[in-house]
């Protein structure tokens, strides 16, 4: 069968099971777009390719499966930098279509012309310049296995509009040939054996659970091996949802913004289970006095993760699924010999208590002001069921304290990268991909402002969604480090809590707007947005603007220094030694 | 920190060259030599890089070689068990009575001359990075026209290639059930 390289683009597409792509069309894409009319292939027409990436991002979050957006050349693809870095850096499965100026051209400066394959060589998994068309196919199938095998990543293919052209005959490959790509996946049995050996023997043992978990779904296997071992389980803002936050075995997140327990749990602990993290310097705060007492276990699919920044006692390269499933079943027959759980002194006991004397907390005076996490707690009690998006800032970390996760894939942020601006579209890519379930977006009145243009996307193409925005008026997190580290000199950090005036905004994009500044408003205005379903909702919530982000380890420090409120603050009085971010 | 070589096994394809320096570069590192040509497999080119940095990093390096797609397979070469070798070509003033003891040197290191002019003799040196390191530093009391060199290659020693060697230990290490030939 004849096709041209644009038909076979959407065959590939359709061969590889895409239902819905995101992006905006363009000159060097222009012949793309055209068999797209043809195809199952669903295209949500973004309003800026930033919002296509983190579409596509929010999809691959929320489904699990490849999330796929497209762009032009030149500006377009430049636009997807982003998205692919955050990608890159929170291991979402994505691949980007690029369309690019016609090969006889390239290098030339033409018009939208820019070197996109070697501009994201660094923020992609792989990335292709396809120059036949008679290679698309094979390219396609590679960039899907690329991008959702080993640890994912964001992978680009580049076409060229003659490549779009170019008639070909039509032939799907079997497969992918990659000689130099084979994720190691099985787990070393004798490891495994050495580290069941360390688990037996470990008094004060903790399931440390990152972002891998969830991406190799292995939530299930990790509540058995949690359970019958009796392991108490951190699980990081990339993890939030791997382990229900309301078992008795939940410690929470940890780190710069990490509970009381999540956090001493970790430095009292003598052994450190690592499933799938990779040691983050917002986990560890200071490196060297990170966990002293631990030994690690490491699990992690990517080889360059063990050892990077904590050396492991038992690595463990392998998918965390078959790992923790190996883990299981020797820590279970070493449990039958050994007659049960080994006994740990009240190390439970311990944790227990401390959560319960150190919870989450924070003062919502009767009278006002709104205090932020009052408004996520009251949404969480009002819409517990929701799969929760977040941009970066204060509200991301009150979102991922306050919300109890209880399944994966119900929280969806931007860890490493820390992209403001994240949330709207990656609302937008959760709740098409997922339109069984509600999508609320908890966002900051600055990260909002970033991506808003969405909220259009989301009204034309009828996948509505729920933003609630912290409006604190503020840069809030840049503003709390200003406040602590800063001798309150506020810089550049006041946004204003009413221009725009966000309701207006979201009736201005087909939105229902709303509004609460006062606490005994909150539940109304929650109950009034669940009960809009065919359109999308953006509710402002008022909130003060003094309110910071407790418990918080600052930058650098020791987690053993752990300031649990404003009340255990030192004063910086000088700001060259203030931390660094 | 000490000097490394490192061979890497790697697809011939656009860009490869770039996706290999940009690992380096984007960690500080800065490449003392690179050297690129192909095998004896169609389709696979072999790059020899000398890099001067602590072990340490120098294994995240690796490790992240290693993740690259058109990567086969890496292996750094401990001291004493490669063999090593550099080409260079070098124009050296060679007037009067310094011909004849350029011409001397070049015989006491058996390297070849290749031109010749009135003023310059133009010298193939072939040998270790240190030989070729003593060669330079006495031709360059004659004065140094210009100097052109390959940068290290490297074959380990031993019966066997870079494909049946090198990471495998590692892995194994590391954990791994078996190793399936790299990439994440």
């Amino acid at each position: 069968m004849k096709v041209t390289g644009a038909q076979a683009l959407f065959k590939a597409l359709e061969g590889e099971g895409v239902d819905v792509v995101f992006g905006i069309p363009g000159g060097a894409i222009l012949p793309a777009y055209d068999p797209l009319l043809d195809s199952t292939v669903h295209h949500v027409l973004c309003r800026h390719e930033q919002g296509a990436g983190h579409a596509a991002e929010g999809y691959a979050w929320a489904t699990g499966k490849v999330g796929v957006c497209i762009a032009t050349s030149g500006p377009g693809g430049c636009n997807l930098v982003t998205p692919l870095a955050d990608a890159k850096m929170d291991s979402v499965a994505m691949v980007a279509i690029t369309g690019q100026v016609p090969t006889p051209v390239v290098g030339n400066d033409a018009f939208q012309e820019a070197d996109i394959t070697g501009i994201t060589l660094p923020v992609t998994k792989h990335n292709f310049l396809v120059k036949d068309a008679n290679d698309l196919a094979q390219t396609m199938r590679e960039a899907f296995h690329i991008a959702s095998t080993g640890r994912p990543g964001p992978v680009l293919v580049d076409i060229p509009k003659d490549v779009q052209l170019q008639e070909i005959t039509w032939h799907w490959p079997d497969g992918v040939d990659l000689p130099g790509y084979k994720p190691t996946t099985k787990g070393n049995l004798r490891q495994v054996r050495t580290a069941v050996k360390m688990i037996m023997e470990a008094k004060r043992p903790v399931l440390y659970v990152g972002g891998g978990v969830i991406k190799a779904n292995a939530s299930k296997e990790l509540y058995r091996l949690a359970l019958d071992g009796q392991l108490p389980v951190v699980t990081t803002l990339m993890a939030r949802g791997a382990f229900p936050d309301t078992h008795e075995l939940a410690l929470g997140m940890p780190g710069m913004h990490g509970g009381y327990a999540g956090v001493t749990s970790m430095q009292k602990a003598d052994l450190l289970i690592a499933l799938g993290a990779r040691f983050d310097d917002r986990v560890t705060g200071q490196l060297s006095s990170f966990a002293p007492h631990a030994k690690v276990i490491h699990v992690d699919i990517d080889p360059a993760e063990i050892g990077k920044n904590r050396a492991a006692d038992v690595p463990i390269v392998g998918d965390v699924k078959d790992v923790i499933t190996k883990l299981h079943a020797e820590l279970r027959r070493k449990q039958e010999e050994a007659g049960g759980v080994p006994e740990r002194g009240g190390w439970l006991k311990t944790l227990k208590k401390w959560k319960k004397e150190f919870p989450y907390r924070y003062d919502q005076p009767a009278d006002g002001p709104l205090k932020p996490q009052f408004a996520i707690e009251r949404l969480y009690e009002h819409a517990a069921d929701s799969i929760v998006v977040s941009g970066v800032g204060q509200h991301q970390m009150w979102a991922s304290q306050f919300w109890r996760f209880t399944e994966p894939r119900t929280w969806i942020n931007s860890g490493g990268l820390g992209t403001m601006g994240f949330a709207v579209p990656a609302a937008l890519g959760a709740a098409a991909g997922r339109p069984d379930r509600r999508v609320v977006a908890i966002d900051g009145d600055g990260c909002f402002q970033m991506t808003a243009q969405e909220l259009a996307t989301s009204t034309t193409e009828s996948i509505p969604f729920i933003t609630a925005i912290i409006n604190n008026a503020h840069l809030g997190m840049v503003r709390q480090w200003q406040e602590l580290f800063y001798e309150e000199r506020y810089s550049q950090v006041y946004l204003s809590h009413d221009v725009p005036d966000y309701a207006k905004l979201a009736e201005a994009y087909g939105a229902v707007g709303l509004r609460a500044e006062h606490p005994d408003e909150v539940d109304a205005v929650i109950e009034k947005a669940l009960s809009v379903e065919d359109r999308s909702v953006v509710i402002d919530f008022r909130c003060d603007p003094g309110e910071m982000v407790f418990p918080m380890v600052p930058a650098g420090a020791s987690n053993d220094d752990i300031v649990l409120g404003p009340e255990g603050l030192k004063p910086v009085n000088d700001p060259a030694e203030a931390p660094v971010a | 920190m000490s000097l490394h070589t490192i061979s890497v096994l790697v697809e011939d394809k656009p860009g490869v060259l770039t996706r290999v320096a940009g690992l380096f570069a984007a960690r500080g590192f800065n490449i003392d030599s690179l050297a690129v040509g192909p095998t004896s497999d169609d389709g696979l080119s072999r790059m020899t890089i000398v890099v001067q940095v602590e072990t340490k990093p120098l294994e995240q390096v690796t490790k992240q070689l290693n993740k690259l797609i058109n990567v086969i397979k890496i292996l750094e070469h401990e001291p004493g068990e490669a063999v090593e070798r550099e080409l260079m070509l070098v124009k050296v003033k060679a007037e009067g009575e310094g011909r004849a003891r350029v011409l001397e040197i070049c015989d006491v290191f058996r390297v070849r001359v290749l031109d010749v002019t009135h003023r310059t003799i133009t010298i193939e040196g072939t040998g270790t990075p240190d030989k070729l390191e003593a060669l330079l530093a006495l031709l360059r009391d004659f004065g140094v026209v210009e100097l052109s060199r390959t940068g290290r290659i490297a074959l380990a020693r031993g019966d066997r290639g870079i494909r049946e060697r090198g990471a495998k230990q590692r892995s194994v290490a590391a954990g791994a059930e078996e190793w399936t030939g790299g990439g994440v």
